[in-house]
């Protein structure tokens, strides 16, 4: 066989450099636009003010209800209400998120009287007080925490981490 | 690898002759630019339909943004021409894209005509033609309301009462294309979202593939 280049290989190689060329001129800055949600860095979250005093707290965790305001998603600002369950452990606020491991439902403390624990109605997962996952219950995971900070009285609550307790 | 894939496929599914009936075809001397110069005017036919593929990609990605909400579509433009990458460039293909679909097509139209490629046997093909100018017309007057500034309230105002201005249907027409007899608002932009991006390319890709059978089953009119 001989290395040479055949007219007919060269024009074949030419067209198809010069076609995938202005192929993909067109197709990657759409490309780069329709993944852009994936490549966006996740900004970092403040810490948000709650209603909840800390020196009312117990060891007993409350379900904390408070608003997100202005939260911006893309185009759109809405106020978002968002909830945790906070208790004292010590001197310790602990705010654990109330998001299942399993599927992402919503748990209740001690709902369908399971005694001192979380209860996740969908799949009936259970979690201990501090968020460890009951084994033979179908999450995962630990619940995740909330970062905590108390300014001036009052539990303010920032991103959400994985559970440090465990 | 490929060439594997290609003949572990063909070997089953005989592809070849699929592909050979599209592709292979003889380009007469006097419509290849590379023979005479001046037969560059029979590219405008391939050109539109060029630029109509980059309309329908950039059109598709746009909607991945954009809302046809009157609350939230100038919002979304200006989201997504701004904050997102590349978005003034896909939204610039679209935009641009838009006036250059119509030049390419009248070009094109003016070549049928002065060339008479229009006549026996290819009438149907011009009608079927002319079919497709008013679809891209109306592509780019619904088009135009979508990002819901002033420019294309006012325009949509106009062009609406242009076609209130039909004799006896005239009220109705409008009505259609408003969604409301008074107001030209919520309605009007869903259902124009609606016609631009389903009903209009639907119709246009069943007529440019009418163009495009007939146009391989006739060939290429003669020389002059």
């Amino acid at each position: 066989m001989s290395n040479k280049v055949s007219r007919r290989t060269f024009l074949s190689y030419t067209l198809m450099g010069t076609g995938g060329f202005m192929a993909s001129a067109m197709l990657m800055p759409m490309i780069r636009f329709a993944i852009d949600p994936v490549l966006a860095s996740a900004g970092g979250s403040d810490f948000i003010p709650t209603p909840q005093k800390a020196d009312e707290l117990t060891e007993t965790p409350v379900r904390v209800d408070y608003t997100i305001k202005d939260r911006q998603d893309a185009w759109y600002t809405s106020d978002v209400s968002n909830t945790a369950w906070v208790y004292k452990e010590g001197d310790k606020v602990i705010a654990l998120s109330p998001v299942c491991k399993h599927l992402g439902c919503t748990v209740n403390w001690e709902g369908d009287e399971h005694k001192n624990e979380f209860f996740c109605p969908c799949h009936a997962g259970r979690y201990k007080k501090n968020g460890d996952n009951i084994p033979g219950t179908p999450p995962l995971g630990p619940l995740d925490e909330y970062e905590v900070e108390v300014i001036d009285g009052f539990v303010n609550l920032g991103g959400v981490i994985p559970n440090t307790l465990v | 690898m490929l060439n594997k894939i290609y003949d572990w496929v063909d070997e089953r599914l005989d592809i070849t002759p699929i592909w050979r009936d599209i592709a292979d075809h003889e380009v007469p001397e006097h419509v290849n630019p590379a023979h005479h110069f001046s037969a560059f005017i029979y590219c405008f036919g391939g050109l539109t339909f060029f630029v109509t593929v980059i309309q329908i990609l950039s059109g598709m990605f746009l909607t991945m943004y954009y809302t046809p909400d009157i609350e939230n579509a100038w919002k979304s433009v200006f989201y997504l021409q701004n904050d997102v990458a590349f978005g003034e460039l896909v939204r610039g293909m679209h935009h641009w894209g838009a006036s250059l679909v119509i030049v390419m097509m009248f070009l094109h139209t003016l070549r049928v005509f002065f060339t008479g490629s229009y006549k026996k046997p290819r009438e149907l093909n011009w009608i079927v033609g002319v079919m497709i100018f008013g679809v891209m017309m109306g592509l780019g007057f619904t088009g135009y309301l979508l990002p819901w500034d002033m420019k294309a309230l006012f325009a949509t105002k106009v062009g609406i009462e242009i076609a209130a201005s039909v004799p006896f249907i005239g009220e109705q027409i409008k009505i259609l294309l408003a969604g409301d007899s008074t107001i030209l608002g919520a309605q009007t932009l869903t259902r124009f979202f609606a016609i631009h991006v389903f009903f209009l390319p639907a119709a246009l890709l069943g007529l440019l593939a009418a163009h495009f059978i007939m146009i391989r089953r006739q060939g290429i009119s003669g020389p002059l």
